[in-house]
């Protein structure tokens, strides 16, 4: 076990590392100047020199990129050039917002997705499945933010018991931040929710099908009971996958949503960092994004291992 | 259900009741600022959060673009124009208790002129030689040169006064003299201000002031709908106020920006080096077409200047629409039927939908407008650093900016010693009818060498509660001056 950690964290520095170097050579050739776009049109060019000396942009790129990433070693993420306040505090209230949505929604999905594709899994071919796999079409179609605008007409416009956008802060109370996550999480999860019922209905077809099932009933186990037994624990490994991956999205993937409700989270950041220039910005996001898909891949393997006894260390490399 | 929906729906006829002795205000803005430092920063939003709220300036830009007194009572010019004096209010201190004196205006105009200055118009300050306090209360500024628009370019969030002992943290923590007091920033969604306690001047009505920011067209909207919002002075959804208009709650304002939207030619590039081409594309635009389609009630423009400022001549007539004398001033030109030329477009919506009628319009004439999309970063670097490029469409948002016609190196690269010669007597001329001759000389010299095409004013669309009083219509600076808006009622 020990060993195998070591290489999963080798392998994490090492991709780390080539993420930094590919993202800071994309942005060394991306046109635009950040001392421009905060300065913007009528500034004289003396002055755009002056900031960009501030901003230490004239320096060689190699001496740049060495100083950015011996900042991170010691822990200094740099001060954003747009902002002017240092990128942690910038990403770390932004992942207070990103992180317990992305939560809320993956509980709300799986919650959703997991009875609901059994369910058209143990009626195949009847109307409960028909009808539930249906929804579950229409909701892999539908946009998410086209979904989210739907919420706000409905629950902050029509009905208003929900705030229509806007993130109040977690220091307002626990209670009235979440508030402000109810709406995107819902807009989020039910799509996915869509796409991973489908997902668990057809796994656990799969393994409905499979010998063990039919022993399980040959010795004199109800349906239900081996369906939950032993069809549905063996169906689990790719529905764990998908849900790995769109946690992975969630994280960052959502800017589109977080836009329509105007919540401060990941997505908006990267966005904005991007057309801004913020380039050390962007370069920390990347960097932190490709190290916590790869965090999340490593708790998925662990969980491959827990599903499945017969999968080792060596086969989850 | 129902019941639920009838309590829930009295809830809200509670909440509206309660606006009556409402003194907080919510108010809507598209972006969000960087910072919130005026003097280091060029983005609009910096100065519509903070200027004349958290600070002041020593005169003030009123609502109709005229010049008033803030921080300094009164002041004098000299006869020669080049000595400003000005009367200090006093007993001003700044939120966190630090006198406002001479010394401030002296520290805040020289820190602007500084080599190593970051202030985003410090054009603005160039002409000043030195601050000098003949007193704690009095001011002398002394300039190279008679300058015309000083008095109002001290007016705006360029040229707030900045405590010495505030000033390196007022990027995220501002401390000014205004009104009202910086309370919290949550990045990425709301400023919060409230009122100042120890106000020198006369209070404003307002206790709770929360900025949000909101880009996305279908959200404001539905922000401003569900009450989450009070006002919206620059509304980003236009398409969406019939609906608004019809709702009695709201008051929808149609004001202008000083946005000159415009259709920049690079005037070194062949062949638009030629008069004649510039003419052409002028006569091929229909202007009242274009801002039908964009449904963005702008006003057409005829020169560098928006209408209902101080001076303006309409000069809208000078090209009217007539692709038949386009075409014959192209072929004069020698300019082939068939003939490409490429528009680059920014990402604003005048600009990239702007761009595809206008397109359309340069078909009518024989022109292939090749369609560029750019996004703003690539425009900066590529157009208007590098001068790469034909044709663009942009907003040239600050006002009086007649001086981009007279620099020597500027992206359109229009170059013309007769234009600079007015400029230069425009600048250093004080007399105000004196003035208002010569910026209609500029405006007319503009039209006719036509170094871009002229377009449309930006409108100001704002939508406000109907119960609100004190907001601009008109966008004279970037400004929500809210020191003196109320409820009604």
């Amino acid at each position: 076990m020990t060993a195998f950690l070591i290489r999963r964290l080798v392998g994490l520095i090492l991709t780390l590392l080539a993420a930094s170097i590919v993202v800071f050579l994309v942005l060394q050739v991306l046109p635009g100047d950040p001392a421009m776009l905060m300065l913007d049109t009528s500034a004289r060019p003396d002055t755009i020199a002056a900031l960009r000396d501030k901003l230490g942009l004239d320096r060689p790129a190699w001496i740049r990129y060495l100083s950015w990433i011996w900042g991170i070693v010691r822990g200094d993420f740099g001060i954003s050039y747009t902002y002017s306040v240092p990128v942690s505090e910038l990403i770390g209230q932004r992942v207070l917002v990103s992180l317990p949505l992305a939560l809320t929604s993956i509980c709300l999905s799986t919650t959703l997705a997991i009875p609901v594709g059994v369910l058209a899994a143990a009626r195949r071919g009847r109307a409960t499945d028909a009808g539930l796999m249906g929804i579950a079409q229409v909701g892999v179609a539908l946009p998410n933010f086209w979904l989210g605008i739907l919420l706000i007409l409905l629950f902050a416009v029509a009905y208003p018991i929900l705030p229509a956008g806007g993130f109040v802060g977690w220091e307002k109370g626990a209670w009235p931040a979440f508030r402000c996550l109810i709406l995107p999480a819902f807009a989020l999860a039910l799509p996915q929710a869509a796409i991973l019922s489908r997902v668990t209905r057809s796994a656990v077809l799969e393994t409905l099908g499979q010998d063990y099932v039919r022993t399980a009933l040959a010795k004199g186990l109800t349906g239900v009971a081996a369906l939950w037994r032993h069809a549905v624990p063996n169906a689990l490994i790719p529905v764990v996958t998908i849900i790995g991956l769109q946690f992975s999205f969630l994280l960052a993937g959502t800017v589109i949503v977080e836009n329509v409700f105007t919540l401060p989270g990941m997505g908006r950041l990267v966005f904005q960092a991007i057309a801004q220039r913020d380039l050390i910005v962007v370069q920390d996001l990347v960097v932190l994004l490709a190290g916590s898909v790869i965090v999340v891949n490593f708790l998925v393997d662990l969980a491959y291992l827990g599903l499945d006894p017969r999968i080792t260390h060596e086969s989850a490399r | 259900m129902k019941r639920l929906l009838a309590g829930l729906l009295a809830a809200t006829a509670l909440s509206g009741a309660a606006h009556a002795a409402k003194d907080s205000l919510v108010l809507g803005m598209p972006l969000e600022p960087p910072m919130l430092d005026p003097t280091a920063g060029a983005a609009a939003a910096i100065k519509e959060v903070t200027w004349s709220n958290i600070y002041q300036g020593l005169t003030r830009v009123t609502a109709q673009g005229e010049v008033a007194p803030q921080l300094a009572k009164s002041w004098t010019i000299s006869p020669d124009g080049l000595t400003y004096t000005f009367a200090l209010q006093t007993g001003v201190k700044f939120h966190d208790g630090s006198p406002f004196d001479c010394s401030v205006v002296k520290f805040s105009y020289e820190r602007a002129v500084a080599p190593d200055s970051t202030n985003a118009q410090k054009g603005f300050f160039e002409p000043i030689v030195k601050t000098e306090c003949t007193d704690a209360a009095t001011a002398v500024v002394t300039l190279k040169r008679p300058t015309g628009l000083f008095l109002f370019n001290m007016g705006g969030g360029d040229a707030v006064m900045i405590s010495p002992v505030s000033a390196a943290n007022n990027k995220t923590s501002p401390v000014g003299t205004g009104p009202f007091v910086f309370k919290r920033w949550v990045k990425g969604d709301r400023v919060e201000l409230e009122r100042n306690p120890t106000y020198w001047g006369a209070a404003p009505k307002l206790n709770q002031v929360t900025f949000r920011f909101i880009a996305d067209p279908a959200a404001a909207t539905a922000a401003i709908m569900a009450g989450d919002i009070d006002a919206f002075p620059l509304f980003p959804a236009p398409e969406a106020l019939d609906n608004i208009r019809k709702d009695k709650r709201f008051t929808v304002s149609l004001g202008s920006t000083q946005g000159k939207t415009i259709m920049s030619i690079n005037n070194e590039r062949p062949p638009f080096n030629d008069v004649r081409v510039r003419r052409a594309l002028a006569h091929a635009i229909d202007r009242a077409a274009l801002v039908d389609a964009l449904g963005s009630f702008g006003k057409p423009i005829g020169s560098h200047y928006i209408p209902g400022n101080l001076g303006y001549i309409d000069l809208t007539g000078a090209y009217p629409y007539d692709p038949a004398k386009a075409q014959k001033l192209l072929a004069e030109a020698g300019i082939k039927p068939g003939t490409e030329m490429t528009i680059k477009l920014p990402p604003p919506g005048y600009a990239r939908r702007g761009g595809e009628v206008i397109a359309a319009m340069l078909e009518q004439v024989g022109i292939k407008a090749k369609l560029v999309p750019v996004e703003w970063a690539q425009w900066l670097d590529g157009v208007f650093k590098q001068s790469d490029f034909d044709l663009t469409i942009i907003s040239h948002v600050e006002p009086n900016d007649f001086d981009i016609y007279a620099r020597d190196k500027y992206y359109f690269n229009y170059k013309d010693a007769g234009y600079r010669a007015i400029y230069q007597k425009w600048i250093e001329t004080t007399d105000p009818a004196a003035r208002l001759d010569l910026v209609g000389q500029l405006q007319r010299k503009l039209s006719d060498d036509e170094p871009n095409v002229f377009l449309f004013a930006l409108a100001k669309v704002g939508v406000w509660n109907a119960k609100l009083t004190g907001l601009w219509e008109n966008q004279p600076i970037f400004a929500n001056d809210l020191s003196g808006v109320a409820w009604t009622e």
